[in-house]
């Protein structure tokens, strides 16, 4: 029981050609190799996948929850930077 | 210090209350953190456990195909019971100790497994009625509060539905062959009706959890709401195999349209909790014999990584 712990990766998936990696979740794996192919059996038995990222979980760095506000709010006051924010006259089409 | 404590505990109940998903850099109270600790790991080892007596079949399979069936669900299950380790990391976990808890005999898992696989209909029940069983658990589990349980779950119940389809199949291809096969499906169901009952857990009554599980929305449902949603879903299914469910107190209540039900042995239910299942001790001894007999496999991994990376600092090294 003394062993050292495998380390702990990230798992990303793009699911088609053209989408983005996205997270799936997380294995433990002795190296990236190792993780690539543990995340093929764990993630991807039903065809969820054409490709696969891994990340060591300690190489991710996240941004507090308690910074949200002082983060996202200021996003909230910015609605002139949605197109819905400006009217135009129905006779112009193509906007 | 204690009205800044309380005031973060009422803002994380609003957050719950609006639906609001806590993930896992979230602040949470240590009871909610402790509480899906154990829920998630127990599931998780329920799915480690739960590969054991399936396991028992695959090379008995009658089949090719049933074969490739069975080996592909007891993939699942190992995938399954990954899924929720690693949703128990997030929390804080470490996946060596929840092991570690699990083979010294102190952590739980789900009582069914402590039951015998007899025969090859036991195959088909387990898929149809266990399977069945679990999928209610688990379905309101995908909207569970906790971010990551919830996304861990909705993974297992797309693939939980294949297990209980292919049970099904099993039963029905029983069924309508030889008296002895319908005998074989009929004989599998006695004996895995009351324990499936079980998996629910305890009578409401009986179980101090759930409330509070229900107000952080952990738990969507109480054990005695899904054992009743449950036997009402199954009845139609089993007079449709032409099986009978091995309960004379089973009767359609007009009333409260849903079944009447007998009363599951709660004095079996407590003792194969407690350690004292038909199969509890193989089980577990199956488990620890595996994890020790692959401790070597780990360790060797472990080292070659760390001759390759060695050897490749030590070329770049060279190269620089």
């Amino acid at each position: 029981m003394s062993q050292k712990e495998w380390p702990l990766w990230e798992v990303f998936i793009r699911s088609k050609q053209g989408l983005d990696h996205k997270h799936v979740g997380s294995l433990h794996a002795a190296d990236a190799e190792m993780a690539i192919q543990n995340a093929r059996d764990v993630y991807t038995r039903r065809l969820e996948g054409v490709s696969i990222w891994v990340v060591e979980s300690k190489h991710v760095h996240a941004s507090n929850p308690d910074d949200a506000a002082a983060f996202y709010e200021p996003a909230n006051d910015k609605i002139y930077r949605h197109p819905t924010f400006y009217t135009v006259p129905d006779s112009i089409k193509h906007m | 210090m204690e009205t800044l404590e309380l005031t973060q505990e009422e803002q994380f109940q609003a957050r719950i209350d609006a639906d609001t998903r806590i993930e896992p850099k979230d602040w949470m109270p240590d009871a909610y953190r402790k509480t899906l600790i154990r829920q998630i790991s127990q599931h998780a080892h329920s799915e480690l456990v739960g590969m054991l007596p399936e396991g028992n079949w695959i090379t008995r399979a009658p089949s090719l195909k049933r074969k490739s069936i069975l080996l592909a669900k007891v993939q699942d299950e190992a995938g399954h019971g990954l899924y929720l380790y690693s949703a128990a990391e997030t929390l804080g976990a470490s996946r060596d100790q929840l092991l570690a808890d699990l083979h010294a005999g102190k952590a739980k898992y789900s009582s069914i497994f402590n039951y015998p696989t007899l025969s090859w209909a036991d195959m088909g029940t387990i898929g149809w009625l266990v399977d069945g069983a679990a999928i209610l658990n688990q379905v309101p589990l995908c909207r569970t509060s906790y971010g990551p349980y919830a996304r861990a779950m909705v993974r297992v119940c797309k693939e939980e539905s294949f297990h209980q389809r292919q049970g099904f199949e099993i039963m029905q291809t029983l069924s309508e062959g030889s008296a002895e096969q319908k005998a074989m499906a009929q004989e599998a169901l006695n004996r895995w009706w009351w324990p499936t009952l079980m998996m629910f857990g305890p009578k409401d009554s009986e179980s101090p959890n759930t409330e509070q599980s229900m107000k952080w929305r952990i738990k969507r449902f109480t054990n005695d709401e899904l054992r009743q949603k449950f036997v009402d879903m199954m009845v139609p299914q089993a007079e449709f195999l032409g099986l009978t469910i091995p309960d004379p107190e089973l009767k359609w209540n007009e009333a409260k349209q849903g079944y009447d039900f007998g009363d599951v042995d709660w004095a079996e239910f407590w003792d194969v909790v407690k350690g004292n299942g038909p199969c509890s001790r193989e089980r577990l001894q199956a488990r620890v014999q595996a994890h020790e007999e692959g401790a070597w496999v780990r360790e060797a991994a472990l080292a070659h990584a760390e001759k390759r990376k060695q050897r490749a600092e030590a070329a770049r090294a060279v190269a620089a």
